[in-house]
């Protein structure tokens, strides 16, 4: 068993910021992680990061910014200390060497972002998010922190006390993809999950194919609710064929969106008549699938994204890594023509549950990053707010994992802080899978720490040696399954019927995914075995984002439901709660926090 | 399924939480192996199916090895036909062929947008991003192996640890002389200097580069293309200062440093990111040089 203070589980921008952060405090941390650390998928964000850094901005205007953005489903103290953290995140990052794009004078660039009142995007070329992490990791390796890279962390070692707020994370347990050996990870002071979005859930995605959501999955089946997780953001700017990202800097630096008719639609069809492209991401996406839905998209599937007019000179200096994208992905030359685009799944604005430190319900355990809900970016995140919410809460996760001195957190977790009881439809069944994972090793209380960890050990090398040893199904055609039904029920536009069909599809996915096995016996980089549990992951995630997406009766931010057009503020100025109760989805709600430092009314966003 | 297992799961769950594999009678087990294979079954037909369908087929010829499992060990090519789609990258077909054909064919991937790096093959040839690949550009069949030079773990995948260790070895992190004081001071950067660094900064540890370097296949402690690219990114960075840029071409100029390169130009031929790795190195050479006359 590998013993460490503090465990970081995943390497991408968020895991790495934890683990500088938590090395910082003196903590021995080690990061636990499927991939190599310059693998993750951080590295494919492109656009930038949002900070105030200009006199003339200030942070208060980030955070008004953020939750408008949010449509008022942020909470004040997780906005506030955002915006408050993130300037100084992105001088360190420029301290450790970051190659941001820079001015005459050699100061950081700003650009304009969707949704911003303020040109406060700083960025490197179009490809930040793989400078990010670089940069990060070369801290990383500066510091010597160790990294068990290739590393699938199956499930939490967590005692199984009846009350969730009563249990405690130990550590994790991890298949070792060489070897095939199930390894057990001790942590004494803190688990910190940091595994990244679950893209993976859906067919259209930008994400990776490593981006399975464990984290999430992991954390529910442990006992901690996911929060608000039918907020699902669609980026309006995707390649059709792959789901390839062209960056928001795009429209930031000019790009314009015009229909099959050519027109600029966003004006044209009073979309966004001040902000046009650049409002927020919400309103675009929806935008050009009603251009396409109505007959005015290009062969009836997307719209142009035009640079053109920016020049060659401008794009080569700030968009490069776009033209390479068009070209190799699309095979169009962005110089000579318009990029096709349409939406595609982007982001998971809900996630984990956790509070401004990262901590969780479950003592000893945290979350940063996507996969965490502070909640920052509430029904819809700004465009550039993602990297600087890796690097705020990761640094704020890993410090007081370590036993860093902090301030105690403003936001309420747990079922205790449940205002309200949530009912789900009763005409919609939601079906038990035991097909291993449920989390809550050993007996509670009574059981020391490494006995925890080895009981999971051993309930994982069982499930392993099933999946290996038995006849099954593949797991493809399942996980195929669910992915073509969340886009075509769960997509930017949500009718009742549609989401109870997904539901029933992912409930016969359920019942298959009982008889899936690995059909490769090899115990050496088994990836059919790997993707077989990965499965398992994306059935829960799945089923969470659609029973808060049936549950949340009203239009917010990124969830746009036809029978419900307008914000219901009197009613659902409140997150969606879901805790993993035997296998059933428990539903309840927890109330906005709009009171910080400062108060943000609910307004009508406008654009 | 039945709602007997349904209620016989239950049971199990209540009893013993960490109760699993679930028990199944013989006959149970029997009957879902049954149904395992007909679904397998059905599901290669219908692949055979579209590619009967298919308006264009291809053909892959993959290299397969496990040390693991018996008839695998001695390594061979399997041939897969898929079916062919406009814009259908190497790594497309890769998919294709293991979801519906052999779910054991083994190869690294991740975002498939040629940035995270993980899918790096020797693609009819060549060292190539699988991902970024157009079937379209290649001659037919496919002929699809691990990157060479490398230690082959199973079928596609290598073993990357080498690799890593050299990229290691040249203190890949920024050491600046000194960092301006006052709160949330940037350190200036001229606009040119960026320019200089950018490409090398451009880099994501595929290792292509040095899969196809000669010199690294014969010199296993050769720094390689990738790990010098990587010193010449903070060397040149004015940011650092000169008493590090010194430091710097000290590791670089080491017995199997920068004068081991040979010229051959192969890493930038392949480097799938078009960073001009040969002239960085020759411009390292060049600057340990100058540094080195200073003292004569």
């Amino acid at each position: 068993m590998h013993e460490h203070d503090v465990l970081v589980v995943g390497a991408g921008g968020a895991g790495l910021r934890a683990a500088i952060a938590a090395h910082e405090e003196g903590a021995d941390v080690a990061m636990v992680t499927k991939l190599h650390p310059v693998r993750s998928h951080t590295g494919a964000a492109e656009g930038g990061i949002n900070a105030a850094l200009h006199p003339e901005d200030s942070w208060e205007l980030h955070a008004y910014d953020t939750m408008k953005g949010s449509d008022y489903l942020g909470d004040a103290p997780a906005v506030e200390t955002f915006a408050q953290d993130a300037p100084d995140e992105v001088i360190q990052l420029e301290h450790w060497g970051m190659p941001f794009s820079r001015e005459e004078d050699g100061t950081v660039s700003q650009r304009p972002f969707g949704g911003l009142s303020h040109p406060r995007t700083t960025y490197a070329g179009a490809e930040t998010g793989h400078h990010l992490l670089h940069t990060m990791y070369e801290q990383v390796v500066k510091r010597g922190i160790t990294v068990y890279e290739e590393q699938q962390v199956l499930d939490l070692a967590v005692t199984d006390h009846d009350d969730v707020e009563d249990r405690e994370c130990h550590g994790v347990v991890a298949y070792d993809i060489a070897s095939g050996e199930i390894r057990g990870y001790r942590a004494t002071d803190g688990v910190i999950l940091a595994t990244g979005g679950p893209g993976q859930v859906f067919d259209h995605t930008t994400n990776a194919v490593a981006n399975t959501g464990d984290g999430y999955a992991m954390a529910y089946r442990a006992g901690v609710p996911l929060e608000d997780m039918e907020f699902v953001q669609f980026h309006p700017t995707t390649l059709p064929s792959t789901g390839v990202l062209i960056s928001e800097g795009v429209r930031g630096e000019g790009g314009i969106l015009y229909n099959d008719e050519e027109e600029r639609f966003m004006f044209e069809y009073g979309y966004a008549n001040n902000e046009g492209e650049l409002a927020s991401r919400d309103v675009v996406s929806r935008a050009e699938l009603t251009e396409v839905n109505e007959g005015r998209g290009i062969e009836d599937e997307y719209v142009h994204l035009d640079m053109r007019h920016l020049g060659e000179e401008r794009i080569l200096d700030r968009l490069e890594n776009i033209l390479h994208l068009a070209e190799d992905f699309e095979g169009v030359d962005g110089l000579d023509e318009p990029m096709p685009v349409k939406p595609g799944q982007h982001y998971q604005m809900g996630g984990v549950e956790c509070n401004e430190n990262g901590q969780t319900c479950i003592d000893g355990l945290y979350a940063a990053g996507e996969t965490a809900c502070v909640s920052l970016h509430g029904a819809n995140r700004l465009g550039g707010n993602a990297l600087p919410e890796l690097l705020v809460f990761g640094a704020r996760a890993g410090k007081h994992a370590a036993g860093g001195d902090m301030k105690d957190a403003e936001i309420p977790t747990g079922p205790s802080a449940e205002s309200e009881a949530g009912d789900l439809p009763d005409d919609i069944e939601i079906g038990a899978v035991d097909a291993g994972g449920e989390s809550v090793a050993a007996d509670g209380a009574a059981v020391d720490a490494e006995t925890v960890v080895e009981a999971e050990v051993q309930r994982q090398q069982e499930r392993v040696d099933r999946l290996l040893e038995e006849d099954g199904i593949n797991h493809a055609q399942v996980r195929d399954d669910i992915q073509q039904t969340m886009t075509a029920n769960v997509n930017v536009f949500r009718r009742e019927d549609n989401l109870k069909e997904a539901l029933d599809d992912i409930r016969e996915a359920r019942e298959r995914y009982r008889h899936v096995a690995a059909s490769d016996p090899s115990r050496t980089y088994n990836t059919d075995l790997m993707h077989t549990m990965e499965t398992r992951n994306i059935i829960d995630i799945a089923e969470a984002i659609t029973v808060g997406a049936l549950a949340r009766e009203e239009f917010r931010g990124a969830h746009w439901r036809e029978q419900y057009q307008e914000r219901r503020d009197d009613e659902w100025l409140k997150h969606t709660m879901l805790a993993w109760s035997d296998g059933n989805p428990e539903l309840y709600y927890k109330p906005v926090l709009l009171e910080g430092e400062k108060e943000y009314e609910p307004k009508e966003r406008s654009y | 399924m039945s709602t007997q297992i349904e209620q016989e799961q239950t049971e199990e769950q209540t009893d013993a939480e960490a109760a699993e594999p679930a028990e199944q009678s013989p006959q149970e087990r029997r009957l879902s192996e049954k149904k395992a294979r007909a679904e397998a079954r059905e599901r290669e037909e219908q692949a055979r199916e579209e590619v009967r369908d298919a308006d264009e087929t291809v053909r892959i010829k993959v290299f397969r090895y496990d040390p693991e499992v018996e008839g695998k060990e001695e390594p061979r090519f399997d041939d897969f036909q898929v079916p062919f789609f406009k814009g259908m990258t190497v790594l497309d077909a890769l998919i294709y062929a293991r979801d519906h054909y052999d779910s054991s064919l083994t190869f690294r991937h991740s975002c498939r947008q040629a940035v995270c790096g993980s899918d790096a093959l020797f693609v009819n040839g060549q060292q190539r991003l699988g991902c970024k690949t157009q079937m379209a550009d290649l001659d037919d069949p496919v002929r699809i192996e691990p990157l060479p030079h490398q230690d082959v773990v199973k079928d596609l995948v290598v073993d990357m640890e080498h690799f890593y260790e050299q990229m290691h070895a040249v203190e890949p992190y920024f050491q600046p002389d000194e960092l301006p004081e006052g709160e949330r001071e940037e350190q200036r950067q001229s606009p040119e200097n960026r320019e200089k660094v950018k490409m090398s900064t451009r880099c994501i540890w595929c290792g292509a580069c040095m899969s196809s370097c000669n010199i690294a296949a014969g010199d296993n402690e050769y720094l390689g293309p990738a790990a010098i690219n990587k010193a010449y990114r903070f060397a040149m960075d004015e940011r650092e200062g000169e008493i590090q840029k010194e430091d710097r071409l000290e590791i670089i100029e080491q017995e199997h440093g920068v004068w081991r390169c040979q010229t051959q130009f192969s890493c930038t031929e392949v480097c799938p990111k078009d960073i001009p790795l040969t002239e960085h190195i020759q411009e390292l050479k060049r600057e340990a040089v100058k540094s080195n006359l200073k003292f004569w």
